[in-house]
């Protein structure tokens, strides 16, 4: 059953990723990043974290992608034309040698790999909260949080001139 | 022969979701007429009475009239946009009900009368079974709700757009404006309630509250949170583009607001996911602030079908409380709107939060 799901849900990923990358309409590839990014907590939920699962989707498919979409509607950016670019064979070459690098990682790693199920861990909410405000990650985690305030109140300055 | 346990589970979770997805259409159809008629009794109407017994049947004459209406597509829609957004938009609104809980475990009544040609429609493994009444209890429930509410905006924002049209696009631009400001303190006013209580899981906050004040309904958290809820029902009704939040589809300056384009079944489909979000948020509201399935008395007791019957009235309450106030308010200007979303409400939360995460560290919960 959940090997049935992982691979329903890696193959979709895998698909609507190529997707993101192969379409012309900036507006389909927005959609197919958020399919991607649900297929992504399907996984997640899979390994047994649903708290990381439901953030996957609240952040980044619903947030995130949310202000994409305004921001290609608003500007109502066309498809791009069929460009013929300059250097498409040497752009071509590199991308079949980093593919061909990636098999080879793949493969290192799964000759390697032990057979055998994966070692027991607790991926609770619980268990998230005790590690993430745990003295040892306690000051990066809150620093973290500054560091987004500081940016925000950074964009909302630059945004709005006059305050 | 007595199926096993993992096929057991998975034929009561197909009942299940077979029997609330039914129960919801049936429940849409049914609040579309009563919303008619409470409305044009508010207003000094009649409102439909001609159907059937006092107006009952008009949802089946208006679901017969929009089924054999033209579906119109405008030339210029993008086709894979337009015909997948009223689905979106259903998908995620029937999506977030799989989490609530729609009443107290309920015992399954041993049928021994039953003779035994007929004994396969209730086999001897479901006597005095325990049953929930929820379709999945998972642990992080109400997190779920949220991001399914996140992935809904998508359903408003396609419609508008894909359709190729002014009014709708601005429609839904604003429409996913006002969901993803509201988002905000709908989120901020759950947690008070997740302090509270303890757990994500919605089962376990609507036991929080009636074991608090010796279970007496002043320990519900429409009391104890008494800001939580306001913030709460002012965004949720933002959320669902309830009147006076009703910009989206405000028709004196934006035709219909993102759905201007539907027509026929599919104009059906996203007023049913409308009103299907209604309910959920409703649900919601109950079994978070209202005591979910208790009643709130110590001495009622609020087990099997009464405390379904309990639920049920508190659900009904809320929902006749959002027609009430589409019969009242007025609508809110759309400055006014993002300024009592940002300015108010969120605020409002962020202090009640602080608050409450005060009192659970000085006193426990």
């Amino acid at each position: 059953m959940d090997a049935i799901l992982f691979y329903a849900a890696a193959a979709l990923a895998v698909v609507s990723a190529l997707v993101v990358i192969g379409q012309k309409n900036p507006i389909y590839s927005a959609f197919a990043l958020i399919v991607t990014l649900c297929s992504l907590s399907v996984i997640f939920a899979l390994l047994g974290s649903p708290f990381i699962a439901v953030l996957q989707v609240i952040v980044y498919a619903g947030a995130i992608m949310v202000l994409f979409l305004f921001v290609l509607m608003l500007l109502n950016v066309k498809s791009e034309a069929d460009a013929p670019g300059r250097g498409t064979r040497t752009l071509g070459a590199v991308a079949v040698a980093l593919v061909a690098l990636l098999v080879a990682q793949a493969g290192a790693v799964l000759v390697r790999a032990e057979p055998g199920p994966a070692p027991a861990f607790d991926a609770s909410t619980r268990r998230m909260a005790e590690i993430l405000f745990s003295p040892q990650f306690l000051y990066v985690f809150e620093a973290t949080s500054i560091l987004i305030l500081a940016a925000l109140v950074g964009a909302i300055t630059l945004a709005k001139k006059d305050l | 022969m007595t199926p096993s346990p993992l096929v057991q589970e998975l034929i009561l979770a197909a009942v299940k979701v077979a029997v609330i997805i039914g129960a919801l259409q049936g429940l849409f159809s049914l609040m579309t007429w009563i919303e008619r008629r409470v409305l044009a009794f508010m207003q000094f109407r009649l409102g439909p009475n001609r159907t059937g017994p006092f107006g009952i049947l008009q949802p089946v004459a208006d679901g017969i009239k929009l089924f054999f209406k033209e579906e119109v597509m405008p030339a210029a829609a993008n086709k894979w946009a337009f015909l997948a957004a009223p689905v979106v938009a259903v998908t995620t609104s029937f999506l977030a009900v799989a989490v609530l809980p729609y009443g107290p475990p309920f015992t399954l009544p041993r049928l021994e009368f039953l003779p035994s040609w007929l004994s396969w429609l209730w086999p001897e493994w479901l006597w005095g079974r325990s049953v929930q009444l929820q379709i999945a209890a998972i642990d992080v429930g109400l997190l779920f709700i949220f991001a399914i509410t996140a992935l809904g905006v998508y359903g408003v924002v396609l419609a508008g757009w894909a359709a190729n049209n002014k009014y709708s696009l601005i429609g839904g631009l604003r429409s996913s404006a006002q969901m993803f400001s509201y988002e905000l303190s709908l989120g901020l006013s759950f947690v008070g309630v997740i302090m509270l209580a303890g757990s994500f899981q919605i089962g376990d906050i609507v036991n929080s509250q009636a074991a608090r004040a010796g279970g007496w309904f002043l320990g519900w958290n429409c009391f104890v949170q008494l800001p939580a809820f306001l913030v709460y029902f002012a965004a949720a009704t933002a959320e669902v583009a309830r009147t006076p939040f009703d910009l989206p589809e405000g028709e004196t300056e934006l035709v219909a607001g993102f759905h201007t384009e539907y027509s026929s079944m599919r104009f059906a489909l996203i007023q049913m996911a409308e009103y299907i979000n209604m309910i959920t948020v409703a649900v919601l509201a109950t079994n978070l602030f209202l005591g979910g399935w208790h009643s709130g008395i110590p001495w009622v007791a609020s087990e099997g079908l009464l405390g379904f019957v309990f639920w049920g009235g508190k659900v009904a309450v809320l929902l006749f409380v959002f027609i009430w106030l589409r019969g009242t308010l007025p609508r809110f200007r759309y400055d006014q709107l993002m300024h009592f979303g940002w300015k108010v409400l969120i605020p409002v939360a962020a202090v009640w939060i602080l608050v409450t995460a005060t009192g659970v560290a000085l006193k426990g919960r």
